[in-house]
């Protein structure tokens, strides 16, 4: 659905973020974007969001629909403090135009999607961090996006909960075929999330692999402890610390 | 876990029960105690009420001349209202057009900035002058130069603090300007304003007070700083007293007023008006 070819990032002071960058996402499948810190992951969403401009190379939509609704969700829940949940999940459609009464249909499905009902007249600060994320996931559920980035979503959440959102955006993935980028630094997360998994190299940010990870989808919790699993953990650690020792000897 | 609908036990009204509080009582124990010892003191050292007056002569004075000093009190209490309102609306218009482009902040500014660094005392005569046909609007003027910019600094702050994130949320969304003012820049000012409003409500009241001291005693209808010239002149201390505790009144009733208003508006969510419990 979505092709990045070539694609390279410069920055105003030289920095080269990405450098030959080649990607393709498939609809109604998870990719996990897995790399060091500063390895060019966000520059990737920012640029497929139209947040970023890529420098070199071409971005390509095949179905060629002019207005794609992608929904971002941040690494921090970016919720407006002063607005309860409702209110929040609401924002996009009130921003578009879509009238009240069918907006709040769609609001309270999407807070039933991530599970919060009870709490739509709760402000952001009176919840978990755990929730305030779900309330960032239905505000990107809420537009019917046609793709979904995520940027290191769970990255600050407790062990716990990190598993518990993994384990309810896979269902949520599997009953609407969301077509999702979702960016890590955990090999352990991508792994379980993604039907593919990228990754990447740092300086200049580039794929060093390619792994489809063919276990059946979506996957339980016992699929953490498989054999299966662990193999290809295994397996993206060793490209990861591969590409990390060839920078490391290109720096040196 | 997390309660929302938590709320204290209602045995009594709220009010009545932070009327009580600590918060209330140890000032209000304080202050009488000072009154007490300022009564003695006068007291014992016969001190005579020309050079101090003691707080019950004050109090029996404020009550003796009520109908001038009301009088006053109301024309002075118009001016500095009447300069809050302008420095308010003005101070939030002049904020959004900064807000809206980083040339125009750049330019315009530093002329901002002027006003706040402008000596009230200096100016108040010419502006007088200029407009002497209406002392009013005169002495408003003054006060409004005093009251603006606090508000127009913080409320420029506060438009520009916004989550980048949010920022970026906006955008992708395609959100206009008008939709970025109304739903994210403003709610996210809106504590930085009320902290300028609270501070410009001290100041509108000094300023109508010092503009009124320099216009002197020459008006017709004129505030409570003529009542305290008039009262030195006389050597009438005691009323000169009683002029500004009523001065003092005005000035801890417009900060509590301000105070409450900005509790009520950020009670939900920000973080100086959540109470914390832990």
């Amino acid at each position: 659905m979505l092709t990045l070819e070539h694609v390279g990032k410069t920055y105003a002071n030289g920095t080269v973020a990405l450098h030959d960058f080649n990607l393709t996402v498939q609809p109604g499948t998870i990719t996990s974007l897995v790399g060091p810190s500063g390895c060019g992951k966000s520059t990737v969403l920012r640029i497929i969001s139209g947040l970023g401009h890529l420098s070199t190379g071409r971005l390509i939509w095949q179905d060629n629909q002019p207005l794609h609704r992608l929904a971002y969700v941040f690494q921090e829940a970016a919720l407006m403090p002063w607005a309860t949940v409702i209110d929040n999940v609401r924002l996009p459609l009130k921003l578009s135009g879509v009238p009240k009464r069918q907006a709040l249909e769609r609001v309270s499905e999407a807070i039933a999607q991530v599970g919060l009902e009870g709490f739509e007249r709760v402000y952001p600060r009176e919840l978990s961090g755990g929730m305030r994320m779900r309330v960032s996931i239905a505000r990107a559920l809420v537009t019917h996006p046609t793709i979904l980035l995520m940027d290191e979503p769970f990255g600050a959440l407790d062990e716990m909960t990190r598993g518990k959102l993994n384990q309810d955006l896979l269902t949520l993935q599997h009953q609407q075929q969301l077509t999702i980028l979702f960016v890590t630094h955990s090999i352990y997360e991508a792994v379980y999330l993604a039907h593919r998994v990228v990754v990447m190299a740092s300086q200049p940010g580039r794929v060093v692999a390619d792994i489809a990870i063919d276990s059946p989808h979506p996957r339980d919790p016992d699929y953490r402890t498989s054999a299966q699993f662990n193999r290809y953990c295994r397996e993206v650690s060793h490209c990861l610390s591969a590409a990390m020792g060839e920078s490391l000897a290109l720096a040196l | 876990m997390i309660s929302p609908a938590l709320k204290p036990p209602k045995t009594q009204p709220q009010w009545v029960q932070s009327l009580f509080s600590p918060d209330v009582l140890a000032p209000v124990i304080v202050g009488l105690l000072i009154l007490i010892a300022w009564e003695l003191g006068v007291r014992l050292t016969h001190t005579p009420p020309y050079l101090l007056p003691g707080p019950m002569l004050i109090l029996q004075t404020l009550v003796k001349d009520w109908p001038q000093l009301f009088s006053s009190w109301l024309i002075t209490l118009k001016i500095a209202f009447t300069a809050l309102g302008c420095a308010t609306v003005s101070g939030l218009l002049v904020a959004i057009l900064f807000s809206q482009s980083k040339w125009i902040e750049r330019s315009f500014f530093p002329y901002a900035v002027l006003l706040q660094t402008t000596p009230i005392v200096a100016v108040a005569p010419l502006i007088i002058i200029w407009l002497k046909n209406n002392t009013f609007a005169a002495l408003v003027v003054c006060a409004w130069i005093v009251a603006f910019f606090p508000i127009v600094s913080n409320t420029v702050l506060g438009l520009n603090s916004t989550d980048p994130s949010l920022v970026n949320l906006f955008k992708l969304n395609r959100a206009n300007r008008w939709q970025t003012l109304r739903y994210l820049r403003l709610p996210a000012g809106l504590p930085y304003f009320l902290a300028g409003l609270r501070i410009s409500g001290g100041l509108a009241l000094i300023g109508a007070v010092v503009a009124e001291f320099v216009a002197g005693t020459g008006g017709t209808q004129s505030g409570l700083a003529y009542q305290i010239l008039m009262a030195g002149y006389n050597l009438q201390i005691p009323r000169m007293f009683a002029a500004l505790v009523l001065i003092t009144i005005s000035g801890i009733g417009i900060f509590a007023a301000l105070s409450a208003l900005s509790h009520a508006l950020l009670k939900n969510w920000h973080a100086s008006a959540v109470r914390h419990e832990n």
